[in-house]
């Protein structure tokens, strides 16, 4: 029943793109998101096409597998062109019935809309694709680091989102015991209508929750017997170092970000 | 009540990055009123194979059949198939969910669909047969309860379903050594006066030589050993290859035994076991 729950698309490898520092893969991911809303033009498009094609070609992860990502996102997509195609004005009408109409400048509108969320998503999911949780974790604490003197506590955030990414799968096998102890006791997970479903959850759920919350009490308590205090002063295993590679990667997606903002 | 589970040629495989193997090709037979020890390393295969005997998790190859029928054919039959065989998991008491004891017990009986009064007598039959008073118990909340309670609060919910087998994984585990004799002797009662088979797997050898009538050793998704607890415990070297050891009590006939005193080693029973060396010491005039 939850053998279909993937969490964390990280897949292991060791292309540049993996051993790229995870601090400027965030980066890059970010400016590239801000370039691709200053695209007004479909060949500009064509060029990030190209770009992301390339990366993931360096990635060595198949394309198909990125694509797969677009599927949770399919309904999204129709209902941009959908509303895109039918409320824009202007141009060329190609349908007429009643009070709705379609124009070509909407056809046009929709199409744009739909190509930039694909891109946005092939960028964002070759981030998530190549870089572990647990480096994206780091990455991000890194990166909110400057902000701890606004009072954002960036150590304890990544620790937060660490012991999260953590006990996912421990509960996830917890969820999975628990369902096969109901079901020998004659519980039915599979069938009736939603109300009834959600209702025969709470043999589920109750026993779930009361072991995360008993799971989090044991492990405070481990962690203050480590002496742990917050994050400061946090000295760490791996330290982040950056290389020449990410210094060329930073410029290129930079220069590509000044390019996008002056000329597509 | 009693049923006959085969096992034809089954094999399991668990569908991960590589591949795990966890059984392979097993053929069993479990004859009805058996109690059957089921012993074995971690890893071997012990809770995957009780799993597949009421239908939670499906053979990737061969067959488990129970009284002539395969299990897998229908899907409709695998809720009785799961009342007649009960399967109590590792640290049951870790599904309780219900406010009071009462209707926790009555998750089973319900979802098979019995009416108010039936329920009502098998959780009095079932409070009954753990031993725990029902006007005391079954209004508190089963959390309040001490863990060795709540864990056969977790039995008696099973058993309120009437199953003709009874499945316990590790039901030892964590129980301190009053909790684990009362737990025995609980099971040994059950096993002679409610007419349940049984299938134990645990680590505890004292506590399987004690109530086995048959074991069964797994190893590596194999049965590498199959027989009376006399003849599985009279191999000490056998059982020592996988990593599993004797009950005490058999070590020490063992030793009286090759000090030249002549006891029985087949005793699995202490209070037997005193008799008998009482008996050889006496008979030798050292007591």
């Amino acid at each position: 029943m939850l053998k279909n729950i993937n969490i964390g698309q990280h897949i292991p490898g060791n292309s540049i793109i993996h051993r790229l520092d995870p601090r400027i893969k965030i980066i890059c991911t970010l400016i590239a998101i801000i370039s691709l809303f200053l695209v007004s033009s479909f060949p500009g498009f064509f060029i990030y096409l190209a770009v992301i094609l390339t990366i993931i070609l360096f990635s060595r992860i198949s394309v198909i597998r990125i694509l797969r990502g677009l599927k949770p996102i399919f309904f999204l997509m129709f209902l941009t062109l959908f509303f895109h195609a039918f409320f824009t004005e202007g141009g060329a009408v190609l349908l007429e019935w009643r009070f709705i109409s379609l124009h070509q400048e909407g056809i046009m509108r929709g199409f744009f809309m739909v190509t930039r969320i694909i891109l946005l998503i092939m960028f964002t999911s070759i981030l998530t694709l190549t870089t572990s949780p647990m480096d994206l974790t780091d990455g991000i604490e890194y990166i909110l680091k400057p902000f701890r003197r606004l009072g954002v506590p960036a150590g304890e955030l990544a620790m937060m989102m660490t012991i999260a990414l953590r006990f996912i799968p421990t509960l996830l096998g917890e969820a999975d015991k628990i369902i096969k102890a109901q079901k020998s006791r004659g519980a039915d997970f599979e069938s009736g209508n939603l109300i009834r479903r959600a209702k025969n959850l709470v043999p589920l759920l109750v026993p779930l929750f009361i072991s995360a919350f008993r799971r989090a009490d044991e492990l405070a308590l481990a962690m203050e017997a480590r002496c742990y205090q917050g994050g400061r002063g946090r000295t760490r295993l791996h330290e982040l170092k950056m290389e020449r590679k990410d210094f060329v990667a930073l410029i290129l997606v930079l220069c590509g970000g000044v390019f996008t903002a002056v000329w597509l | 009540m009693h049923m006959l589970i085969e096992l034809k040629n089954v094999s399991y495989i668990y569908e991960q990055e590589p591949p795990v193997t966890a059984l392979e090709k097993i053929n069993l037979n479990i004859e009805p009123g058996a109690f059957i020890g089921l012993i074995g390393h971690t890893g071997s295969g012990k809770t995957t194979l009780v799993q597949l005997l009421n239908g939670l998790i499906k053979p990737t190859s061969g067959q488990v059949i129970v009284d002539g029928k395969d299990i897998g054919e229908n899907k409709k039959g695998l809720k009785d198939i799961r009342r007649r065989i009960g399967l109590v998991f590792q640290y049951p008491e870790h599904q309780l969910f219900e406010e009071t004891v009462y209707r926790e017990l009555a998750f089973g009986p319900k979802n098979l669909g019995l009416d108010k009064d039936e329920i009502d007598v098998r959780i009095r039959e079932a409070l009954n047969l753990i031993g725990m008073d029902f006007d005391k118990y079954s209004d508190r909340s089963p959390f309040n309860l001490s863990g060795g309670q709540q864990r056969k609060i977790a039995l008696a919910g099973v058993l309120a379903m009437k199953p003709g087998v009874l499945i316990l994984d590790e039901p030892f585990a964590g129980l301190d050594p009053r909790g684990r004799k009362q737990l025995t002797e609980l099971l040994k009662r059950l096993h002679e006066q409610q007419n349940i088979s049984f299938i134990l797997i645990s680590h505890r050898m004292d506590e399987i030589s004690y109530l086995a009538t048959r074991i069964l050793a797994l190893k590596e998704g194999h049965i590498v050993l199959d027989g009376s607890p006399a003849e599985i415990f009279s191999q000490p070297e056998k059982l020592k290859e996988i990593a599993l050891d004797i009950p005490q009590l058999t070590e020490i006939l063992f030793r009286l035994q090759k000090k030249g005193l002549e006891v029985r080693s087949d005793i699995f029973d202490i209070e037997q076991a005193a008799d008998e060396i009482i008996d050889k010491l006496r008979s030798r005039n050292i007591c």
